[in-house]
């Protein structure tokens, strides 16, 4: 206790100082805090926006398909096995039959991929139902606002498409866009049309075939899929959280840039204190207080850094982590054109597990640069200190 | 009921002109068209909306299953290389020293942007054994003979399930062509002029496609300004690792 009071004393007594180490540390904590938050944000709204609108339960893919080798669709299509199929009857899953085709708004040719749906589906979350419109004979497509703008298509505008049919034959028809829909998941959006899935399996000729079948949330694994392999939630979302940890190493080099801003003014106050307070030590020592107790006091005292930057943090910057929290941080351009999913105001996410993790590290940081500096003091002798030599 | 016999015997004295069958005529044309191996330097005229580019090639066909193409220039296109074998494709590009494959329905996509496909320019088979042929009409355009014969296709799979020829009666070639989907739109049209005889064949020096499905699209030409029919053409040179040479 005598120890804690002494160290507090000397800590105060070094004025403004201290108060730039402790400022320091607290914006390491505020900006690892505050980024950490942001990135399990996105890491949170990526990962429920992915399942609402994508992923739901898991899917089961057709033996051949990748979805990131448009060569493997015009293989990856087939009857789903009896258990699946049994799965779509009792609406717990929703196939989806892919293809590619090439579309023409406005004249001009772009290719896409067809991507076929039940209208009446009610698993992922999108507007599918808009599909039932009556189109008089054209095909009732639905898209992304993304594509929207790409294509510049409007609600209402028809426009070609063409296609091949399982037997490698050209066919084409009219579409029209019945219904724009905002989705903040690009992959539902970008370089995609929906159509009914019955229409998609007469175009292609491919009946009651399908690419992949998503299942609902909370459905048990099926049994006898045969070779349809299934695909949990974790295996779809590897790419969006590998976009985001490739992401993370920039805000890292932040965070170390801070912390050895934080640790260098640290290290650089025992240096000195040693030197300076060298006189002070010596007595200390001659008066009984062991070795291990000075080194302890001149550790205790830079540790104490940390406690008052954890204190600072919470005073200065909770305020702000608080109301980003609740109002979210608009992004200042939209990244869903990036290939990111990301909300249009990111709303930051500290776990427990982030805070507790964030102080446990930089104390143990600040403890470490405050006990090397101070393992000077066991080398010394008290009548050289008191003199105000170090050896 | 009259005009229907007067149109009958109009079109039974048309056709009798010629002594051919639909077959012949197609046989006709395959001979003109078709060789067991072609060895060509071609431009391909590619008209975008603002500019025009000439991509200029040499092509090796043996059959439809094996195509090998050089580009001769602009210097950007020059040395980029395609090996056709069977449905796949493989193209190497100098400036990434690459070999990348194509196949299946990328063989359907446009060649350098223009409105001709991959398989457009390299398929090589006998209209006979593809499409079953039936005779519509016979008229004059510009003053020459043709017969306008429509093409279904005998197979499943053929890119274009139906086509629309007026064939010239005195080359046997067609002058015109209209490239059909299932659902019977009209694709793509092909013009084929300036015909040549080479090695006692009439050839068309060019073709015009142009994709129909395009709005204000000025079509592709395909010139072909040397054409060697029937030449022996060694194995080598389908070979992939001729691509990187």
């Amino acid at each position: 206790m005598m120890l804690f009071h002494l160290a507090l004393k000397n800590l105060i007594g070094a004025g403004l100082r201290t108060w730039l180490n402790v400022f320091v540390t607290a914006l390491s904590f505020f900006m690892i805090i505050f980024i950490s938050g942001m990135y399990d944000g996105m890491r949170k709204h990526a990962r429920q926006v992915t399942i609402d609108t994508e992923v739901a339960g898991g899917s089961y893919w057709h033996p051949e398909f990748d979805p990131l080798d448009p060569f493997t669709f015009e293989d990856s299509h087939g009857q789903p096995p009896a258990s699946i199929q049994n799965a779509i009857q009792k609406q717990q899953a929703l196939p989806v039959l892919v293809s590619q085709a090439s579309i023409y708004p406005h004249g001009r040719i772009m290719p896409v991929v067809m991507k076929g749906i039940e209208p009446s589906q009610e698993i992922v979350n999108l507007p599918t139902h808009t599909l039932l419109e009556k189109t008089d004979g054209l095909i009732p497509v639905l898209i992304g606002s993304g594509m929207a703008d790409y294509t510049k298509l409007k609600l209402g505008d028809t426009f070609m498409i063409r296609w091949l049919d399982v037997h490698q034959s050209y066919d084409a028809d009219e579409g029209i866009v019945v219904h724009i829909m905002e989705t903040e998941n690009f992959k539902v959006d970008m370089g995609t049309i929906w159509i009914p899935i019955r229409k998609a399996q007469t175009m292609l000729s491919m009946e009651n075939e399908a690419t992949y079948v998503t299942i609902a949330k909370g459905v048990p694994l099926l049994n006898g899929t045969h070779n349809w392999i299934h695909r949990d939630i974790d295996y779809l979302m590897r790419d969006m959280e590998a976009m985001i940890e490739a992401d993370e190493p920039g805000a890292q080099i932040m965070y170390v840039i801070l912390l050895a801003l934080a640790g260098m003014g640290i290290f650089n106050s025992q240096i000195l204190s040693i030197f300076r307070r060298r006189k002070e030590i010596g007595t200390l020592m001659a008066v009984g207080m062991t070795r291990s107790r000075v080194v302890g006091l001149f550790t205790m005292e830079g540790g104490m850094n940390a406690f008052l930057a954890l204190i600072m943090t919470i005073v200065l910057g909770g305020p702000f982590l608080i109301y980003f929290a609740i109002y979210g941080i608009p992004m200042p351009i939209d990244y869903t054109e990036m290939g990111l999913i990301m909300a249009k105001r990111l709303m930051p996410v500290y776990s427990i597990a982030l805070l507790v993790s964030t102080t446990l590290f930089i104390a143990f940081v600040v403890l470490i640069l405050s006990y090397l500096p101070s393992r000077r003091i066991a080398k010394m002798k008290p009548t050289d200190a008191i003199r105000g030599k170090i050896t | 009921m009259r005009k229907q016999i007067i149109f009958l015997l109009l079109c039974s004295f048309s056709f009798g002109q010629t002594d051919m069958t639909v077959e012949q005529i197609l046989q006709a044309i395959d001979q003109n068209l078709y060789a067991k191996s072609r060895v060509l330097t071609s431009k391909m005229v590619v008209h975008g909306r603002r500019a025009s580019r000439t991509i200029e090639s040499k092509n090796w066909v043996v059959g439809s299953h094996k195509a090998f193409t050089e580009y001769l220039s602009p210097p950007r296109e020059a040395g980029t290389k395609m090996l056709k074998l069977g449905d796949k494709l493989w193209t190497y590009s100098p400036q990434t020293d690459r070999v990348i494959q194509i196949s299946g329905h990328m063989l359907r996509q446009s060649v350098m942007g223009s409105d001709m496909s991959y398989n457009d320019m390299m398929e090589d088979r006998p209209l006979t054994d593809l499409y079953e042929a039936t005779l519509e009409e016979s008229i004059l355009i510009d003053g020459r003979d043709h017969w306008v014969m429509l093409l279904k296709a005998k197979e499943k799979g053929l890119p274009y399930p139906k086509r629309r020829a007026w064939i010239d009666k005195e080359y046997l070639l067609p002058t015109k062509e209209e490239l059909y989907a299932k659902s019977g739109k009209l694709l793509k049209t092909a013009r084929l002029d300036g015909f040549k005889k080479v090695q006692g064949r009439w050839f068309p020096s060019r073709f015009t496609y142009k994709d129909e499905l395009k709005r204000n699209s000025k079509g592709t030409e395909w010139i072909i300004d040397e054409i060697i029919f029937d030449s022996d053409i060694p194995d080598s040179r389908f070979s992939k690792a001729l691509l990187r040479k």
